[in-house]
C-alpha cells in the first residue's frame, strides 16, 4: 500500500495513470454539473420562504463545501511534502491553491447574491460570508508567498507551511467569526440553516456536490499535469510525449 | 537557556542602538488612530462607540509593521544561519526573538492604550479592558506575526506580505478582544473573555514557534 | 594519528538549472587541508553550504564524524553591525554553547588586530575589520573543524599572513579545514584540492 504511494509520487507515472482516468472525469463532471444545474433550475419547486431565489443555493452550497475541503485537500498534499517530501505532493499544492481561491470567490459571489434578494444590499457580514472571505484571504495568502518566491528554492515548504498553519488556525477562526455574528445578530436568518429538506431538493444538491468534487479535482490533475510537464521539461519522457503531440 | 536570555539581551541592545526602528510603529499608532476623527469626525459619542475596533485594528497595523525587524537583520548578516548551524534549538531561539519583540514593540503599545483611549473619549472601564484586552493579546500578534516574519524574510518586499499573511490568523483575537472592550463599555464581566484571550494564547506559544522554527530553516535553507 | 572527520560520497547538487557539481566523493581527516577552487558561479559556497548541512536540496552522503558542528565563514559574515567587536565575539561562543573567558577574548582581539576596537560598534569598522571580527569566532573556541568561503576577500597583506598563520596553527593541533578560495595557500602542508568547474 505504502509502495502504490511512493510509486504514486513519481511524475512520470502520476502523469501515464492521470492521463487515462482525465477525459473520463472531466466528462462525467460536466455531464453530472449541467444535469445537476438543469433539475435545479426547472424542477425543483420553489421554497416557501425564498422562492425562486433558492436556486442560488444550488450554486454556492458545493461551492463553499469545496471552498473549504479544497483548502483541506491543500493542507494535506502540504503535509505529505513537508513529512515525505515526494515533490510531487509540492506540485499538488501549488495547483490547488488557485482553484481553491476560484471556488471560494464563486462560493463569495453567490453567497452574496443569494443574500440579496433576502436582505436587499449585494453584501452583508454574515458568519458564513465572513468567514467565507476570511478563507479567501488565506488562499489568497498562500498564493501570494508562492510568487512572491517563486525562484526561491524553499518556495515549496513554505507555502507547505503557511497551509498547515492555516488549516489549524481555519476552525478557530470559523469558530470565533460565528461567535461574533451572534453576539451583534442575536436574532438571525440564516440562509445556511438546514431545515429538513425534501428529496426533490437534497438529492439535486447531492448531485452537484459530487459533480463540484468531480470537475475540482478533473481541473486540478490537468493542473498538476501541466506543471509536471514544465518542471520535467528536460527529461526525456517529457521530450517524447511533446514531440509525438 | 543561556541562549534564550542572550539572545533577549543581543535584541534589546542592538535595538535601543536603532531606536527609530522601535518608535516608527508606535508613531504610526498613533496617526492611524488620529486619522479617524478627521475621517469621520469629532463627535464624542460616534468615536467612543467605535473606539475599541478602531484602537484594535491600528495596533494589528502597527505589530504588522514592526514585524519585519524579526528576523530580517539577522537574516541579512547572516546571524541566523549561524544560529541553525549551531544545532542549538531554533524553537528556543524563536521565542527568544518572539519575546524581545514584544518587549519592544508589544509592551509599549500597551503603555499607549490609555492615550489612544483618551483621544476617542473611553470610559475609565472602557480603557481598563482595553488596557488589559491588549496585554492578554500582543504576545500572541507577535508569535503569530513571527510566523509570517520567518516566511517571508528572504524577500526583498516581504513588509507587505506578511500583512496579507497573518492578518486572517488575528481575526480570532481581534473578535474576542474587541467585545472585551465593547462588553466592558456596557458594564458586563469581562472574565470569560480574559480566559479565552489566555487560551488563545497558550494554544500559540506551544504551536507557533514550530512553524516559525520551520520557516526560518527554510530561509536559511540556499 | 589522523582521525576521519568528513566522508563525501557522490554529492551531487542542482541550482537553476544548471548541475553544479555531481558525484563528488572526497574526505577530511584532521591535520588537512581542502582546498576547493573554481570559477565565479562554479558551485563552491553551495558545496560548502551542502557539507554544513545548511543547503539540503541535494544528493549524496555526507557524514561528519564530529562532536559539534564545524565553525562556519560564509559569505555574510555572521556579525551584527550594531554590535561591539567584543560583544560579538561573546555571542558566537554562546551560540556554541562554549564558556569564553575574558583572557581568551582579549587575546583574540589582540591576535585580530583589533586592540583599541574593542568597544567599537562593527558599523564603524571597515570591512577588513569586519573580517577580523568574523574570524575571531575560529580563535576563541576550540572547534576541530573549519569551513570557510573566500576569507581571502576584503582582507589586506597583515590579514593575509595572520590568517596563513592562524591556518598552520589549527593544522598543527590536528584541526582539519575546508576553503574555499583561489587565493594560493602558503602553509606548511599538504594541500587537498577539489576543483569544480
Amino acid at each position: 500500500m505504502l509502495n502504490w504511494f511512493h510509486r504514486l509520487g513519481s511524475p512520470k507515472i502520476f502523469f501515464e495513470i492521470s492521463g487515462r482516468w482525465q477525459v473520463p472525469l472531466l466528462f462525467l463532471s460536466v455531464l453530472m454539473l449541467t444535469g445537476g444545474a438543469a433539475w435545479a433550475l426547472l424542477f425543483v419547486p420553489p421554497d416557501y420562504q425564498q422562492g425562486d431565489s433558492v436556486r442560488i443555493m444550488y450554486i454556492h452550497v458545493p461551492a463553499a463545501i469545496l471552498a473549504q475541503s479544497g483548502y483541506l485537500m491543500m493542507a494535506g498534499a502540504a503535509a505529505v511534502f513537508l513529512i515525505w517530501r515526494i515533490k510531487l505532493a509540492d506540485v499538488a499544492v501549488k495547483c490547488i491553491a488557485p482553484l481553491g481561491a476560484s471556488i471560494t470567490f464563486l462560493a463569495l459571489v453567490t453567497g452574496a447574491i443569494w443574500g440579496k434578494p433576502t436582505w436587499g444590499t449585494w453584501w452583508v457580514w454574515d458568519a458564513r460570508l465572513t468567514s467565507t472571505l476570511v478563507l479567501f484571504f488565506l488562499y489568497i495568502g498562500v498564493i501570494a508567498l508562492r510568487s512572491a518566491m517563486e525562484r526561491q528554492a524553499g518556495a515549496g515548504r513554505a507555502c507547505a507551511i503557511l497551509a498547515l498553519v492555516g488549516v489549524v488556525n481555519l476552525p478557530v477562526i470559523k469558530f470565533s467569526v460565528e461567535w461574533w455574528y451572534t453576539l451583534h445578530q442575536p436574532a438571525s436568518f440564516s440562509l445556511t440553516e438546514k431545515p429538513t429538506m425534501p428529496v426533490e431538493m437534497w438529492l439535486p444538491l447531492l448531485i452537484m456536490v459530487v459533480a463540484y468534487y468531480l470537475f475540482f479535482f478533473a481541473i486540478w490533475i490537468m493542473r498538476i499535469r501541466n506543471e509536471i510537464l514544465v518542471r520535467e521539461k528536460s527529461t526525456d519522457w517529457v521530450k517524447q510525449w511533446l514531440t509525438v503531440r | 537557556m543561556n541562549l534564550f536570555i542572550a539572545s533577549v539581551q543581543r535584541d534589546l541592545l542592538v535595538h535601543f542602538r536603532h531606536p527609530s526602528e522601535v518608535l516608527n510603529p508606535l508613531v504610526f499608532f498613533i496617526v492611524v488612530i488620529s486619522l479617524f476623527p478627521l475621517g469621520i469626525g469629532p463627535e464624542p459619542g460616534q468615536l467612543k462607540e467605535i473606539a475599541p475596533g478602531i484602537v484594535w485594528v491600528a495596533a494589528l497595523l502597527a505589530t504588522l509593521m514592526s514585524m519585519d525587524s524579526m528576523f530580517r537583520s539577522d537574516f541579512e548578516d547572516g546571524s541566523l544561519e549561524q544560529v541553525v548551524l549551531s544545532e542549538q534549538s531554533t524553537f528556543i531561539f524563536v521565542l527568544a526573538k518572539v519575546v524581545s519583540h514584544w518587549l519592544l514593540s508589544g509592551l509599549p503599545l500597551v503603555l499607549l492604550m490609555p492615550l489612544a483611549a483618551l483621544l476617542l473619549f473611553l470610559d475609565e472601564a472602557g480603557t481598563w479592558a482595553l488596557t488589559l484586552s491588549l496585554l492578554l493579546v500582543s504576545p500572541t500578534l507577535s508569535l503569530l506575526g513571527g510566523i509570517g516574519a520567518a516566511l517571508t524574510v528572504g524577500l526583498p518586499r516581504g513588509g507587505l506580505l506578511v500583512t496579507i499573511l497573518v492578518m486572517p490568523l488575528y481575526v480570532p483575537v481581534l473578535v474576542l478582544a474587541t467585545a472585551m472592550v465593547q462588553a466592558a463599555e456596557a458594564g458586563s464581566d469581562t472574565i470569560g473573555y480574559v480566559y479565552w484571550l489566555l487560551a488563545i494564547l497558550f494554544g500559540s506559544v506551544c504551536l507557533a514557534p514550530i512553524a516559525t522554527a520551520a520557516a526560518v530553516n527554510v530561509a536559511t535553507d540556499q | 594519528m589522523a582521525n576521519q572527520m568528513l566522508q563525501v560520497r557522490n554529492a551531487g547538487c542542482e541550482r537553476d538549472g544548471r548541475q553544479l557539481f555531481e558525484d563528488l566523493s572526497f574526505s577530511l581527516a584532521t591535520g588537512e587541508l581542502l582546498q576547493i577552487v573554481g570559477g565565479n558561479g562554479s558551485g563552491k559556497s553551495t558545496l560548502l553550504r551542502v557539507l554544513l548541512g545548511l543547503y539540503t536540496d541535494c544528493q549524496g552522503d555526507i557524514n561528519w564524524s564530529v562532536d559539534e558542528a564545524p565553525l562556519y565563514l560564509g559569505h555574510r559574515l555572521g556579525i551584527k553591525q550594531s554590535l561591539t567587536v567584543i560583544e560579538n565575539l561573546r555571542w558566537f561562543g554562546v551560540l556554541r554553547e562554549v564558556p569564553v573567558s575574558q583572557d581568551r577574548i582579549d587575546e583574540a582581539v589582540y591576535k585580530l588586530g583589533l586592540t583599541g576596537f574593542e568597544d567599537s560598534l562593527c558599523a564603524h569598522l571597515s570591512e577588513g575589520q569586519r573580517k577580523r571580527v568574523a574570524l575571531g569566532q575560529f580563535l576563541i573556541m576550540d572547534n576541530p573543524c573549519w569551513v570557510m568561503d573566500e576569507p581571502f576577500s576584503a582582507i589586506d597583506a597583515d590579514g593575509l599572513s595572520f590568517l596563513m598563520a592562524i591556518l598552520q596553527e589549527h593544522l598543527d593541533v590536528n584541526g582539519a579545514i575546508i576553503i574555499s578560495t583561489h587565493q594560493p595557500i602558503t602553509i606548511d602542508r599538504p594541500i587537498n584540492t577539489l576543483a569544480l568547474q
